[in-house]
């Protein structure tokens, strides 16, 4: 990781007494595709738009490159904008459209008009100078947007949900095209979206957020294998999530039964959550599980069958490209790293704060 | 049997509304005086129409004040729309209703009311009264017509440009003006054609010794009515009826440039 390009510090926003955020710190390191990850009303949006410059925050400081840039007006800001609806002009062309901020830099002609050629065959639509916004399909749209902003040479672009209105295979094209894209030009990506897959894909840093504030921090893998907390647990993926208790370091009881872990420091006899992911529970015969049950439910996902299984009061979410039929009687068995304890939240409130720094 | 019937009615609807304009416009070409009797085709009341110096002065009153009034109410209508963005729709929709008033309001009422307000004021009556009138008059005719542009409007363009270096001005010109364009001159024509051919609050604010088209017209019928008044009547009617039918197309058409 490079130094610090952006730090947000102790910003706090609310709408007519709403809160949308409280207290956030953030730090974006240089040449890196930091995503802010939750679901909506987690002010996601309201951060980036904060960096843009398109809000206020009510208290704290933005910090761009070592400069206080909190009442900088956005169009003196080092950063472009990938807006959710595309927001392209419709009365220009193509061409115009990515010339657009060039022109207002007064950058000469055949400047602009290699920049335009440059940025479209970036994006893959070559040849596209003379069209209209309205015939482009909504990818190729989301693409001149893109364009338009890359041509600025930012230090950091911000993409709001940019993929949010494409179709499914349009969506994963563009996540490995974006990804791409951020190879070649070497600057900062911050990308915000509600979708978990897209943000383990393309980032390199997730920040999830819930309720104004930030749940955890750090790299896809440490978000999914190590989540800090129920909501993280859960917003990431599926995952089987259990009030249990910690026996002693590296031993934890799960609904009755006792399961080996290497979690330590959580004390002794002490209530955790635990989560446990579907796909790395592993169903045996019966008598060789550490808990027995019986499968309720099956579905075919293709990669993999969803299976629902009842062991010990609770239905496991079980993932597996073995097929246990209805009614089959089994036994859960679960590696001891594929265990994840987190503290227990002790309120609903505190659910969402815990993990505040 | 039924598409007979629908289509007699609607011809039989058409005949009521267009029947007197169109008997209007055959009388304008009779060059008998007689309003029985068809005396054959003349072009003579246009003529001497046009010759008429009260006429000739009547018409530039009424293109002045019309051209005038679209003017300052296109721009006034405009900018309060813009300025409407910001707020909240309930205070949105209570000054929409408010404008909306002069509308529905009788133009005698509005005539009279201005008429009073005029006098109370001492403001000299003539060009200056009739203008205040007309602009007054015009502007929620203008709204209307620029309000739903503003509320279809994708306000991420404006913040678009802005992310691009455009100062907000700039912005402003380049993104929401190009959107706002087919509204503000659908609005524009409304206002010149309501401006044109207003008759009741033009007489109620005018005063004496100044006549726009409408207002000599008035004061010829009081006379014995003369065939030139037909042929001046078919004349505004035509204009009216040109000016509505751009209106009804302009938003249809996009504007482009370039």
């Amino acid at each position: 990781m490079g130094k610090d390009l952006i730090t947000l510090e102790h910003i706090s926003k609310s709408y007519d007494g709403h809160v949308v955020l409280d207290d956030l710190n953030l730090s974006i390191y240089e040449n890196s595709f930091v995503t802010l990850l939750g679901p909506s009303g987690c002010g996601k949006t309201t951060t980036l738009r904060i960096i843009g410059g398109f809000e206020k925050p009510d208290q704290g400081k933005v910090i761009f490159d070592g400069k206080d840039i909190t009442d900088m007006a956005p169009n003196k800001r080092q950063l472009n904008t990938v807006f959710q609806k595309y927001a392209l002009f419709t009365h220009m062309n193509i061409a115009e459209n990515i010339a657009f901020g060039l022109k207002i830099k007064n950058k000469p002609d055949s400047y602009i008009k290699d920049k335009i050629k440059y940025a479209l065959k970036l994006v893959n639509l070559d040849g596209y100078e003379k069209r209209m916004p309205d015939s482009l399909s909504g990818g190729q749209q989301q693409r001149i947007a893109i364009a338009r902003a890359i041509v600025n040479e930012p230090k950091v672009l911000l993409l709001d949900e940019p993929l949010g209105a494409l179709d499914l295979k349009l969506r994963q094209d563009m996540q490995y095209e974006l990804k791409r894209l951020k190879e070649e030009l070497g600057i900062t990506f911050i990308y915000v979206t509600h979708d978990q897959e897209e943000a383990l894909t393309m980032s390199d840093h997730i920040v999830v957020m819930n309720q104004g504030y930030i749940q955890q921090e750090g790299s896809p893998e440490k978000i999914y294998n190590e989540p800090e907390n129920a909501f993280v647990a859960d917003f990431i993926g599926d995952s089987n999530i259990i009030r249990s208790t910690m026996i002693r370091d590296e031993l934890v009881e799960i609904l009755g039964a006792r399961f080996a872990c290497v979690d330590k420091g959580f004390g002794e006899n002490k209530p955790v959550d635990v989560v446990i992911r579907p796909e790395d529970i592993v169903l045996v015969p019966p008598e060789e599980g550490t808990l027995e049950g019986v499968v309720t439910g099956l579905t075919f996902k293709g990669v993999h069958y969803e299976m629902d299984v009842e062991a010990g009061g609770f239905e496991w979410l079980v993932h597996s490209t073995r097929l246990s039929e209805v009614g089959t009687r089994v036994g859960i068995k679960v590696d001891p790293f594929d265990i994840q304890i987190m503290n227990v939240p002790l309120s609903e409130d505190e659910e969402a704060i815990s993990e505040t720094v | 049997m039924k598409k007979i019937i629908e289509r007699l009615y609607l011809i039989l609807i058409l005949i009521f509304m267009y029947a007197p304009i169109v008997t209007l416009i055959v009388l304008s070409f009779n060059s008998s005086k007689s309003r029985a009797r068809w005396g054959g085709f003349t072009l003579k009341w246009y003529t001497r129409l046009f010759s008429d110096t009260a006429v000739a002065s009547a018409l530039f009153n009424t293109l002045s004040i019309a051209i005038l009034a679209t003017i300052f109410s296109t721009i006034i209508g405009t900018i309060t729309c813009i300025a409407m963005v910001g707020l909240s729709p309930k205070l949105r929709s209570l000054i929409m209703g408010v404008t909306n008033i002069p509308m529905i309001n009788a133009d005698i009422v509005t005539g009279i009311s201005l008429m009073l307000l005029f006098r109370f004021l001492h403001i000299g009556s003539g060009f200056a009264t009739i203008l205040l009138a007309h602009i007054t008059f015009n502007i929620p005719f203008v709204m209307l017509s620029v309000m739903p542009r503003i509320k279809s409007m994708n306000f991420y363009v404006y913040e678009a440009a802005l992310d691009l270096g455009a100062t907000p001005v700039v912005a402003f010109v380049k993104t929401i003006l190009p959107d706002l364009v087919p509204g503000i001159v659908s609005g524009a024509l409304m206002a010149f054609t309501m401006s044109l051919d207003d008759f009741i609050i033009t007489y109620f604010t005018k005063g004496s010794g100044f006549e726009t088209l409408s207002t000599l017209i008035y004061n010829e019928v009081k006379r014995g009515i003369q065939p030139e008044i037909y042929a001046l009547s078919a004349i505004i009617f035509i204009v009216v009826l040109a000016l509505l039918l751009i209106i009804y197309r302009a938003p249809n058409t996009k504007t482009k440039e370039k």
